[in-house]
C-alpha cells in the first residue's frame, strides 16, 4: 500500500518538476536569489519593511507608476503595512482621484478617500505595479531546476530587486528613446531611467538606504500589493493541512478496523 | 442494476413500502452504494472518488466565483482582482478553483493509466472506457475555456493559438474559427461564450459521470487480476467481493483525505507554482508574450501538436498524397486529436485475451515506457521548439501512436501470458495467507500447502 502511495507521490512530484521550471521560462535576464521574509510556507511579511516600501513607492515610483487594483483602505489591513486608520485617511488625501459624480455629473477631481483605489499610472507606458510581483518569475535556479520557486515562491520580488539594482550605467539612444542597460531586464535594455540612486528617501527608523536596501523594501511592498492575502492564505493552508492530516489518521484507523475481520478471516482459514 | 448476484433493498416500514411502490429511489441508492466490489482492489482504484470530489469542488467554487466575476474584456481582469482582494474568502476560492483544475488532471491521468495497465477498457467495459474518454475531452475543453476567463496575457494568447488550430482545417477552417470566436479574433464575444460554456460543460460532465458509473456498475468493477467476479451464485460472488459501503467508501475517503492534505499545502503555500506569471498581466492584443505555453496538463498533447512540422517525412508524404490539403499545421492538429482517438480505440486495438498487465510480461515494459513517454512529452511540450527538442517530441509522439496502433495489436499475438489466479478470492488470500508470515506472496503463486 505505501509502496503504491510512494509511487504516486513520486509521480506527482516528477510531474510538478517537469512542468515547473519550464513554465517559469521567460525571464532571460539575470535574476538573483534575494532573501525575503515572506518566502516559503513559514514566511510572513515584515510590517516595517512594507511601510518602508510604501514610502519608497510614494516618494519615487508613484511619480510615474500606479497601483490601480489596490484599494487604499487595505493599507490598514492586518497582514499588510497595517497603518492606523487615521494615517490611512491622511495618506489617501495625498492623492487626487477623478469623481464622475461631482460638478453636477460632469466630474471633477477630489482628494482620495480610503475606499478609493490607488490611482493608475500617470505616465503613459509606465506599467501598473499592482501585480508586478506576480507577473514576473524570479530566480529559477539552482541550475534551472526551479527548486527555488517550488520551495520559496515564484519570486517576482527577486526580479524587481534585481531589476532596480541591475543598472550598469550604460545608455543608448534608439528611435528617439533613451534606453538604459539593465542586467535583469529581458533583452538587456530598458526604457525606465534608473529610479534609485541611494539615499532617495529618509527613513525615520534609520534603516539603510543604499540602492539594494531600498530596492528590497519596495519589492516587498509590491509583493504585498500583488498578494495582500498571503498571510491569511498560509494560515488557511496550515489549518487545512493540519485538519486533513488528523482526518486522514482517523480515517486510516477506521478503515483498518473495518477491514480487520475480513483480513483475519483470510489468515485463520486460508483454505476456506 | 448490477449483474453480480447480491441482496437487494427490501422496504420494511410502511412508509418505505409506500414510497417503493411509487418511486424506488431508496432501492436505487441502496444498490448503488452496496454494489459488490472486488475485495482485492488496490490503491490505484481510489481515483474515481478523487475525480468525483474534484468535479464537486470545481462546481461549488465555480458557482461562487461566477457571482463576482464579470465576463467583459475591459472588466474581467479587474473583477478577478476584485475577487482576490475584496470578496470574503475570495482569494482562497479562486486558488482552490485554479489548483483544483490541476488536481482534477492529476487524478484523471492516474485514472486513465490505471485503466490502461489493468486492461479496464477491455470487454465488457468498452462503453465505460469510451464515456470516460468523452469526459476527459470535455474536461480539457472546460479547463481551456476556464483559463481564458481571467483575461491575462496567457489567457488571450492561449485562446488565440488554440482556436487557431481550427483554422488549419482545409476549406472550412477559417469559417469554423470565426464561428467559434464570434468574430475575426479573440475578443469580447469569445470571452462571453467561453464563460457561458465553462459554466455549462461541468454539468454535461456530471451527467456523463452518472452514465460512466452506471456502465461500470452494470459490468462490475475491474480489479488488479483482471479476473471476473464469479456470478454463478450469491455465495460465490460474496467470496470475491465486499459491499462498496463501508469497505471501499472508508478506504477511498482515507486516500482522499491524504491527497487533499497535499492539495491544501499547494493551495496554501504555492498556489501560483503551476500557473504562469504572464497571466497576471492583463490581456493585450498588441503584445505577444515571449513564450506561449499551455497549462501543464495540456503539454503532452501540445508537444504532439508541434512535433509534426514540415520536415517530417510522414507530413511530406501526407501532403504529397493529398495534394497539399493536409499541410504541416493540419497534420499537427490531426495528430493531437488522433492521440486521444487511438486511446479511445484501445479496447479494439488490444488483441490480448488477458486483461491485467500483471500477467503480461512483455506488455509491462511497453506500458511503463508509455508512462515515461507521457512525462517526456510533458517536459518537451514546455520547451521552445528549437535545437534538439523537436526531435525528442517527434520520437515521443511516434511512440505514443506506435503503442496503440502497433504494440498493443502485436503483443496479443506474440506474448505468452503468465498464469492467472482462478478467482479473486484466491488472489486475495495469497496476499493475506498466514503461512507467509505477513509478507506478500506473488499473485498467482501457489496457495501455501496445508
Amino acid at each position: 500500500m505505501f509502496r503504491k502511495l510512494t509511487i504516486s507521490a513520486v509521480a506527482a512530484a516528477a510531474l510538478g518538476l517537469a512542468a515547473g521550471p519550464a513554465l517559469a521560462a521567460g525571464a532571460d535576464g539575470k535574476v538573483y536569489d534575494y532573501d525575503f521574509s515572506f518566502e516559503g510556507p513559514f514566511g510572513s511579511y515584515d510590517q516595517m519593511q512594507l511601510q518602508r516600501g510604501l514610502q519608497v513607492y510614494t516618494e519615487v515610483c508613484s511619480a510615474c507608476h500606479g497601483l490601480q487594483y489596490v484599494p487604499l483602505r487595505t493599507l490598514g489591513d492586518p497582514g499588510g503595512p497595517a497603518l492606523p486608520e487615521d494615517q490611512v485617511r491622511a495618506y489617501a488625501e495625498f492623492y487626487e482621484v477623478w469623481d464622475p459624480e461631482l460638478f453636477d455629473g460632469e466630474g471633477d477631481f477630489r482628494p482620495a478617500r480610503p475606499t478609493d483605489n490607488f490611482p493608475a499610472s500617470g505616465l503613459a507606458g509606465a506599467p501598473d505595479l499592482s501585480l508586478m510581483a506576480k507577473g514576473r518569475a524570479g530566480f529559477h535556479g539552482p541550475y534551472g531546476l526551479g527548486l527555488n520557486q517550488l520551495f520559496k515562491g515564484m519570486g517576482g520580488a527577486e526580479y524587481i530587486t534585481s531589476l532596480l539594482a541591475g543598472y550598469t550605467g550604460e545608455e543608448k539612444e534608439e528611435a528617439g528613446t533613451i534606453l538604459y542597460e539593465n542586467t535583469a531586464f529581458p533583452g538587456g535594455w530598458i526604457s525606465m531611467a534608473p529610479p534609485l540612486w541611494g539615499d532617495d528617501v529618509f527613513y525615520e527608523d534609520g534603516s539603510p538606504t543604499d540602492i539594494e536596501s531600498l530596492s528590497k523594501d519596495v519589492s516587498a511592498f509590491l509583493m504585498w500589493t500583488a498578494e495582500p492575502k498571503l498571510m491569511a492564505r498560509k494560515e488557511a493552508g496550515f489549518k487545512g493541512v493540519l485538519m486533513l492530516t488528523v482526518l486522514a489518521v482517523l480515517l486510516y484507523l477506521t478503515n483498518k478496523r473495518i477491514w480487520a475481520p475480513v483480513k483475519a478471516r483470510m489468515k485463520e482459514n486460508p483454505a476456506e | 442494476m448490477s449483474g453480480i448476484p447480491h441482496d437487494h433493498y427490501e422496504p420494511k416500514s410502511g412508509s418505505g413500502k409506500w414510497l417503493h411502490r411509487r418511486l424506488p429511489i431508496v432501492s436505487l441508492m441502496y444498490d448503488t452504494l452496496m454494489i459488490p466490489t472486488p475485495k482485492n482492489l488496490n490503491w490505484m482504484w481510489i481515483w474515481g472518488i478523487v475525480l468525483t470530489f474534484c468535479l464537486g469542488l470545481q462546481i461549488v467554487t465555480g458557482i461562487i466565483l461566477a457571482m463576482h466575476y464579470t465576463p467583459q474584456v475591459d472588466l474581467a481582469f479587474a473583477s478577478v482582482e476584485h475577487i482576490m482582494r475584496n470578496v470574503n474568502g475570495g482569494h482562497m476560492l479562486r486558488y482552490l478553483h485554479q489548483n483544483g483544475a490541476s488536481l482534477f488532471f492529476v487524478a484523471v491521468y492516474a485514472h486513465i493509466f490505471r485503466g490502461l495497465y489493468y486492461g479496464s477498457y477491455k470487454e465488457p467495459r468498452e462503453v465505460t472506457w469510451i464515456i470516460g474518454i468523452l469526459i476527459f475531452v470535455l474536461m480539457m475543453g472546460t479547463a481551456f475555456m476556464g483559463y481564458v476567463l481571467p483575461w491575462g496575457q496567457m489567457s488571450f494568447w492561449g485562446a488565440t493559438v488554440i482556436t487557431g488550430l481550427f483554422g488549419a482545417i482545409p476549406f472550412v477552417g477559417e469559417s469554423i474559427q470565426t464561428w467559434l470566436l464570434g468574430g475575426p479574433a479573440v475578443d469580447n464575444a469569445t470571452l462571453n461564450r467561453f464563460f457561458s460554456l465553462h459554466y455549462l460543460l461541468p454539468f454535461v460532465i456530471a451527467g456523463l459521470v452518472i452514465v460512466h458509473i452506471w456502465a461500470f456498475h452494470t459490468t462490475g468493477n475491474n480489479n488488479p487480476t483482471g479476473v471476473e467476479v464469479r456470478r454463478t451464485s450469491k455465495e460465490e460472488a460474496e467470496r470475491d467481493t465486499l459491499p462498496f459501503w463501508p469497505y471501499f467508501v472508508m478506504k477511498d475517503l482515507f486516500a482522499l483525505a491524504v491527497i487533499l492534505a497535499v492539495f491544501f499545502a499547494i493551495v496554501g503555500f504555492m498556489p501560483n507554482y503551476l500557473g504562469h506569471p504572464d497571466n497576471y498581466i492583463e490581456a493585450n492584443p498588441l503584445v505577444t508574450p515571449a513564450h506561449i505555453v499551455p497549462e501543464w496538463y495540456f503539454l503532452p498533447y501540445y508537444a504532439i501538436l508541434r512535433a509534426f512540422d514540415g520536415d517530417v517525412w510522414v507530413v511530406i508524404a501526407a501532403s504529397w498524397i493529398t495534394g497539399g490539403i493536409i499541410d504541416a499545421k493540419f497534420f499537427g492538429v490531426l495528430a493531437m486529436f488522433g492521440a486521444i482517438v487511438v486511446m479511445a480505440l484501445a479496447p479494439w486495438l488490444d488483441t490480448s485475451a488477458v486483461r491485467s498487465g500483471r500477467y503480461r510480461p512483455m506488455f509491462k515494459w511497453w506500458f511503463w515506457l508509455l508512462v515515461v513517454d507521457f512525462f517526456v512529452l510533458m517536459w518537451v511540450g514546455a520547451m521552445p521548439a528549437e535545437g534538439i527538442y523537436p526531435y525528442i517530441a517527434l520520437i515521443g509522439s511516434a511512440y505514443w501512436f506506435a503503442y496503440f496502433l502497433v504494440i498493443l495489436p502485436l503483443l496479443g499475438v506474440i506474448e505468452k501470458p503468465l498464469p492467472q489466479p482462478e478467482t479473486i478470492e484466491e488472489d486475495y488470500k495469497a496476499h493475506y495467507a498466514a503461512t507467509t508470515g505477513g509478507t506478500k506472496t506473488l499473485a498467482g503463486a501457489e496457495t501455501p500447502a496445508e
